[in-house]
This record gives C-alpha cells, structure tokens and sequence, in this order.
C-alpha cells in the first residue's frame, strides 16, 4: 500500500507539472457547461435536475480521458524510466495500481469542480439530489472505465499520439456498442445472442441506467470488472513489451 | 571474498536472437568488473537481467544470496541500478526525485532527508537541486541517475555505461566516485571507453554475441596483446568472435 501511494503522489503531482492539468480541467468545465446550457437545453427544459449534464459524459470522457491517459505507459517506455520504475523493490501491481488512481483521481478533481451546476439547479428549483448523487458516482465509475482501457492502450505503445488515437476509438465503441449507431449494423444478419453480448457492453446503457437513480449492483460491477480486467491486461502488457 | 553477485548459466533469447549465452561469472565484495564489448555483445542485457527488469530465457542471477527468479524484490532492495542513458522524470527536481527514489527503497521516512543529502554531496548535485530534470544538461542527468542508484547505499551496484557523454573532467570525478566506493561494495560497470578499465577497474570481462571471450585483471589482459595495450587485446578477441 505503501508503495502504491507513492507511486500515485509521484504520478498525481506529474499532472500538475506541465500546464495538463489547468488545460485539462478548463476545457472539461468549458465543454461540459457548453453542451449542458445549448445542446441539452439545460434552462429550456425548464426542469429542476441535471440530466442534460451527465448525458454528454460518456462523449467527454471518449476523448478527454484518452488524453489523461495516453502519456501514463508510453511516456514512460519513450524515455526508458520504465526501466527505472520497474527495478525499484515495488511489483507490477503496485506500478500499474498507482498510476491508474493517480489518473483517475485527477478526473475526480475535474469532475468535482463542476459542482457549481449542482448549486444552480439546487437553487432553481428542488432536484432530487439523490439521483444527481447516484449520477456523479455513475459517472466517476465510467471514467475510471475508460481510463483502465487508455491506461492499458497507453502500455501497448511508446508513441503518446498513436495511444491518444486508439484508445478514443476503442472508448468510443464501448460508449455505442449498446446504441443503435453500432447495433444497426449487426442486427441485419449477427444472431440475436450476439447482438445482446455487444449491447451489454456498452458502457451508456450502463450509465443512463445509474443516472435514473437506480444504483443497481450489476451496473456497478461492470463497470468495477471493466476497471480490473482492463487493468490485469495492463500488467501483462508491460511486461511482454517491456524489453522493447 | 564473498561472491555478492553470481550469474549462472544466464542466457537471454528475443525470439531467433540469442542475445546472452549462458553467461557464467562471480562478482565479491570489493571488485570493480569491467564489463567489455562491442555494441550489441549483450553487456545491456546481461544487466537488464541482474537487476530484475528482463526474465532470464534460462539460469538465474544470485545477488546476495537471492534469486532474482524467486525473490525479485529481494534482489533489486540489494541493487543499485544506473540503466543506459540514466534516465530520470524530466518533470521532477533532483531533491524530489531522489526523495521518491529513497522512499519506494524503504528508507524511514526521518531518514530519507539525511540519505538524500549524503548522495547530493557524493554526486555534486547541490547547485541544481531544485531545477527540473529536463532543463540539466547531459553530465548532470547521468549524475542524477548516479544518485538515485546510490541512495539506498546497495551492496551491489550495477552501472550500464556511467560515463557516457560526461566531459573529461565529469568522467575523473565520476571514476573517482566508484574507486571511493570500491572497497566496501561488489560494483559491475559497462563501458567502451577502455581507458575506464585501467582507471577504475579491479577485474575485466570482454563479451560479444553474449559469451565471455576474456576475463582477468586488466593488466594480465594485456600482456596477452603483443602490442601491450587493452585496445588491441580488445579488437583481436572481439574480431574473430
């Protein structure tokens, strides 16, 4: 434990080495603010809760997450301090366990800062701020999803742009796959069984399932084996192309 | 003499390649090995392989009495590692990246001050403490990378290519950072720069295609030469392998 929390002070204060992070973090509220007040209509709707806020995460997160996560393995192999890391006394785990709570701490950081939405609508009318609670955990869930899958890409890799661009495509479709845009093009000929292995995979069917409110355990664990499996990969990767 | 390091029957293969075979050696307390050859001999390698970082395709390396197949963390507590080209966190400050290193070493935390400022002193870092690693220029970068394979004070100390891009007098202090360490340490230390061998040196090994093709104290290699000299001992043992 000890080691891990190294590791993720180490990882965490990197972010906030290079202007990453306040970029990061303003365009995250910039664009989340945008799409809530004129593409979801957020005052027009004229309804107390923050559904036209959450609904666009998934579409944030595909690609600001890949951009958090693509510098965590493949800067590391660029410039050789994964050698150095991994002749340290620490495990892989511990390595790849750090690294990933360090990334995705740092999206809870951006994720927190939108808490001014929460006050407006609290001060506009009465939401049920159950649900907007059971929505921001859905959604921290999610991100720590597509950041297991960019870390994992990010191992696979030393070209921070190739991870950045393959891990937004592979987010995007664990975002579709349970949405028409993907299904369409499976249900003309794929067996039914198929078509609902893909759909279960999609991470929006998910969400917008914690987002009603329901906070059903199967939701949860998606979303937690997601994280585990896409990270136990993680570990296996780096190890395989760790000599490279 | 006791062997801290024992390499056994190393070997190391990258599909067809075979990059180390069966490497056999002993390193004890107070030797300084030369690890010598060609670009691409397997002297990286080999390293990689002592320190943990790559599984042996075959034998084992003993470091300190642990095996690095078994006991991996044991054996890289007792390293200190200086990996080619010493790369460091380019967005970190030498005091805080030594202060990292010194911690995930285990050193206690009302320690890790003094053990931090002791390799600061050995390692002449003190002016550039504070900068960030990416703006050090070359000489100080491999110092930094020196500093971190020393904070924990290791018995074994494992230095691919210490001098590598350091001016001539950057090269004198370091070689003289080694000799200062030599007596109470097992030290193994990859270079090309022969001249390093005769300066620093108790012991020198000559590899290419991963075998050893000469080991012995660096003036009995070479009286071996007709021209008396470690650089053409060198080219004839290496030529033919």
């Amino acid at each position: 434990m000890r080691n891990i929390g190294l590791i993720f002070r180490r990882e965490f204060a990197a972010y906030f080495a290079t202007p990453l992070a306040y970029i990061f973090i303003v365009i995250f509220l910039v664009m989340a603010g945008t799409m809530t007040f004129f593409v979801g209509g957020f005052l027009a709707r004229d309804q107390a809760d923050l559904q036209p806020f959450f609904g666009f995460h998934p579409w944030l997160y595909l690609f600001l997450v890949p951009a958090l996560s693509m510098r965590l393995w493949a800067e590391d192999r660029r410039l050789g301090t994964i050698e150095l890391l991994l002749t340290l006394p620490i495990t892989m785990v511990e390595a790849v366990i750090g690294k990933f709570l360090a990334a995705w701490a740092f999206t809870g950081v951006a994720l927190a800062l939108t808490f001014p939405l929460w006050i407006s609508v609290n001060y506009l009318g009465n939401p049920d701020n159950g649900v907007i609670v059971a929505s921001y955990l859905g959604s921290y869930l999610m991100a720590g999803a597509y950041m297991a899958i960019g870390s994992l890409i990010s191992a696979m890799t030393k070209n921070q742009v190739i991870a950045f661009v393959v891990a937004a495509a592979v987010c995007f479709l664990f975002t579709v796959a349970g949405s028409p845009i993907l299904l369409n093009y499976f249900e003309n000929w794929a067996p039914g069984e198929l078509v609902q292995t893909i759909a279960s995979f999609g991470f929006m069917t998910h969400f917008q399932a914690i987002q009603r409110g329901v906070i059903d355990l199967r939701d949860l664990i998606f979303f937690g084996s997601a994280i585990a499996i896409a990270l136990t990969a993680n570990a296996y990767v780096i190890d395989w192309k760790k000599a490279e | 003499m006791s062997a801290l390091l024992s390499i056994q029957k190393l070997t190391k293969r990258f599909g067809a390649i075979t990059a180390v075979d069966g490497l056999e050696f002993e390193v004890g307390r107070g030797e300084v090995l030369g690890f010598l050859g060609p670009n691409g001999a397997g002297k990286s390698t080999t390293m990689k392989m002592i320190s943990g970082f790559l599984a042996p395709t075959a034998g084992t390396v003993v470091v300190a009495g642990h095996d690095v197949r078994q006991e991996p963390q044991a054996v890289k507590a007792a390293i200190g590692y200086l990996p080619e080209g010493a790369p460091a966190y380019p967005d970190m400050t030498p005091l805080s990246f030594l202060c990292f290193v010194a911690r995930i070493r285990g050193i206690a935390e009302k320690d890790v001050a003094g053990a931090v400022e002791r390799v600061i002193a050995q390692t002449r870092l003190s002016d550039v403490v504070m900068q960030p690693i990416e703006t050090l220029s070359k000489g100080f970068k491999r110092r930094v990378g020196l500093a971190q394979a020393l904070v924990h004070d290791p018995e074994v100390l494992i230095l691919d290519e210490p001098t590598d891009g350091l001016d001539p007098n950057q090269k004198h202090e370091v070689r003289g950072l080694i000799q200062s360490m030599a007596a109470e340490k097992c030290i193994v230390v990859s270079t090309h720069i022969l001249e390093e061998v005769d300066a620093v040196c108790t012991r020198a090994m000559i590899i290419a295609r991963g075998r050893v093709l000469a080991d012995g104290i660096p003036a009995d290699l070479k009286s071996r030469s007709g021209a008396a000299s470690l650089d053409d001992y060198f080219r004839e043992v290496t030529d033919h392998a």
